[in-house]
């Protein structure tokens, strides 16, 4: 009876221990911080000891709880679940129709009454999620998809941006003719950037990348006959509409419809692409791109197709950044974007549409909403990627392939 | 029964890497219809013989010729990997690379990605044309899968297959690109016997039903001997010997290289 019990009470006075010392630890390193607090003008040092108790006693549980939660999760079995109860539930709620249909005509409702019944500032951050939800959306081909970590794109919302941006201020170009041009010159830049680096993968490609991303920041702020340098190019119009006045009400909820029909847009291009020959190419790629090249794919093309398919959403966002902030400027395009994008990919699930939305919402609208924590925003925020990245790997939802049925044999059907 | 000239023609062919001369003056031929089989040692120079005629290394020197049926020669030196196989020559791997997050039925049809044309506006409009593609695309792919045996795992991912139906599938994906000579490499590594002589069956349906070559790289010498006609030896980079399975096991070079290693043919 007794020996049955002897391996879990072993383990967790191991665990108790191991928790003890890490707490030990804490208080050591925190000690000269939380402690000791030294008054220079009066000359006194003050003790802060209950300090030191709420921190061992703080990083004891926290360990206590980390060190479970990870047994739990290396003890396995629990996340094979987890994943067909996602892949069940997945596929319940895209066949069933009395889930879908009433879920689906919520949603619709709840998009399109938004504007109305929210404030004009509420709007515009929607506006700004949604933006980040296409960034993410079209990162995703080039990252999630193909496979090729891109710590560049920036850029390319930079060219959309700066495209439209002067194209309006030289020209007086009006926002609707601009945008498709904003998306084919990201898309032409894509490709530039495609071709030196073709023979990279993974961490070499990042860091070019990054170089590139950097670079046209610096172009962009340093030459200034060209882009006005970093005093950036204001009174950009927005948005017109048949050529009617707007107030500036109007016009957010104007660019809100704008920006919801294009991220519409956005998710059935990916999702045809994601299942088309093209898409399959990008996949396979990623996977393994010597069977991939082996199997009679074009690495040179399929790469370039990747890269400036990725690029055209971002142009295309960046035409709406600058219509919808009317001054632009090179410190919106810094390499943290880059990052942000990265991380609603990441964190969202490399290759699921769902996934890059839900991902973009919490990391554009959770900061937004904790600004009442001010300076803890930034440490939440960490601390929940650390989290996630921890205990799912592979990003809330990871991407699902189309299942095909075959009634009889030979006589197979594709669902859609 | 042998055509003037053969499928795949190899003349000369040398591979060197850095000091190290991995294949040293290789002639071999295959010619339609023909089950050759390659063997040697460990470290002989067989995989990097597949690796040069794919075009995933560029051989030092040689000629490396193919005759498709019906179609002009080619010299497919210099050719990258992905124009070989549209050429009409597909392989496998002997460590297994298969497209581990995609469905089994996904992973042949990317191997029909070179004898397709869909494009960008094709995959965003999904026209008719498109369409039919796809459709055919998935019929061809599903009726390969289930030509080796894998119709019942057609939506499962293919990390999920089990060792043995993960061979198979390579090799469905080779076919897949309809090759007129299929490169094997290895393909019984880890199998059990069971699964081998399905294998032996499933070699011997493809060449006759399809009409293709096969090139096959193994170290199971029962399956060799039963199912070749024609055995080259490699050793050390060089070839030692070439003929019939009961003269290649009768071969003092061949027995010599392989010491220790018993022939039951
Ligand atoms: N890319 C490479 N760079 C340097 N040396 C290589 C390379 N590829 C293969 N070699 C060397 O060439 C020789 C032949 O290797 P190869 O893989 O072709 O052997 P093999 O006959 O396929 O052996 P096995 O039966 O173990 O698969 C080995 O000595 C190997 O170390
Ligand atoms: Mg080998």
């Amino acid at each position: 009876m007794a020996a049955k019990w002897r391996p879990l009470i072993d383990k967790i006075t191991g665990e108790f221990t191991k928790s003890l010392l890490v707490s030990a630890w804490f208080m050591f390193l925190t000690f000269p911080l939380m402690v000791i607090k030294v008054r220079p003008l009066e000359r006194t040092i003050e003790w802060r000891w209950m300090n030191l108790v709420y921190i061992g006693v703080g990083a004891f549980f926290l360990s206590f709880i980390w060190r479970y939660l990870m047994s739990r999760k290396d003890g396995g079995g629990s996340e094979e679940e987890g994943e067909s109860w996602q892949k069940k539930a997945g596929l319940r709620i895209r066949t069933d129709k009395k889930i879908y249909l009433p879920g689906l005509a919520a949603v619709v409702a709840f998009i399109v009454i938004f504007p109305f019944i929210f404030s004009g500032y509420q709007t515009q951050i929607m506006i700004s999620a949604l933006m980040y939800v296409m960034l993410g959306l079209g990162l995703n081909i080039v990252v999630g998809l193909a496979g090729l970590l891109d710590l560049g794109y920036v850029a390319f919302y930079a060219v959309g941006a700066y495209c439209y941006a002067l194209l309006n201020h030289h020209f007086g170009v009006p926002f609707w003719i601009a945008l498709p041009l904003c998306g084919a010159l990201a898309a032409l830049f894509g490709i530039l950037l495609g071709f030196p680096v073709l023979r990279l993968r993974g961490d070499y490609l990042a860091i070019v990348t990054l170089g590139f991303g950097e670079i046209i920041r610096l172009i962009l702020e340093n030459w200034n006959e060209f882009s006005f340098g970093p005093s950036g190019i204001a009174g950009i119009s927005r948005p017109d509409f048949f050529g009617m006045e707007l107030s500036l009400r109007e016009h957010t909820i104007y660019l809100y419809f704008i920006i919801v029909m294009l991220v519409l847009f956005t998710i059935l291009v990916v999702s045809r692409l994601r299942n088309s020959r093209i898409g399959r190419a990008w996949i396979a790629l990623r996977e393994d791109e010597v069977a991939c090249q082996a199997m009679g794919i074009d690495k040179t093309k399929t790469k370039l197709t990747a890269f400036a398919l990725g690029a055209t959403w971002a142009g295309l966002v960046g035409c709406i950044f600058a219509a919808k902030t009317t001054f632009i400027n090179p410190a919106s395009f810094t390499f943290m974007e880059s990052a942000i994008i990265l991380s609603i990919v990441v964190l969202g699930g490399m290759g699921s549409i769902v996934g890059v939305m839900i991902g973009a919402f919490i990391l554009i609208l959770l900061p937004e909403y904790l600004r009442a924590f001010s300076e803890y925003r930034m440490l939440a925020f960490g601390a929940a990627m650390v989290l996630i990245m921890v205990f799912r790997p592979q990003g809330i939802i990871s991407g699902i392939r189309q299942r095909y049925e075959f009634h009889r044999a030979g006589q197979p059907e594709g669902t859609r | 029964m042998k055509p003037t000239k053969p499928a795949l023609d190899v003349r000369a062919l040398k591979m060197d890497f850095g000091g190290l001369r991995a294949l040293d003056n290789i002639d071999l031929q295959i010619y339609h219809g023909e089950i050759v089989a390659l063997i040697g040692p460990n470290g002989a120079g067989k995989t990097t013989f597949f690796n040069c005629i794919t075009g995933m290394y560029e051989p030092t020197g040689g000629d490396m010729i193919i005759n498709p049926v019906e179609r002009e020669p080619v010299r497919i030196n210099r050719l990258k990997p992905n124009v070989v196989t549209e050429h009409g020559l597909a392989r496998t791997f002997q460590n297994i690379r298969l497209f581990h997050k995609m469905t089994v039925l996904e992973n042949v049809m990317v191997a029909r990605h070179c004898r397709t044309k869909a494009g960008i506006a094709g995959a965003i409009f999904r026209d008719p044309k498109t369409r039919k593609e796809e459709k055919e695309m998935v019929d061809f792919s599903y009726g390969l899968l289930d030509k080796v045996g894998l119709g019942q795992f057609v939506n499962e991912l293919a990390s999920e297959l089990p060792y043995g139906a993960q061979r198979r599938l390579e090799i469905a994906r080779a076919m897949a690109t309809e090759p007129f000579l299929l490169l094997l490499d290895e393909p019984a590594a880890g199998m059990n016997p069971k699964e081998t002589n399905e294998l032996d069956r499933l070699i011997m349906r493809l060449r006759n039903e399809e009409n293709i070559s096969i090139l096959l790289i193994e170290h199971d010498m029962k399956l060799v001997m039963s199912i070749s006609d024609r055995i080259y030896v490699l050793d050390y980079g060089k070839m030692i010997a070439q003929g019939t399975p009961s003269e290649i096991s009768e071969d003092p070079k061949v027995i010599k290289a392989y010491l220790g290693e018993t022939f039951d043919a």
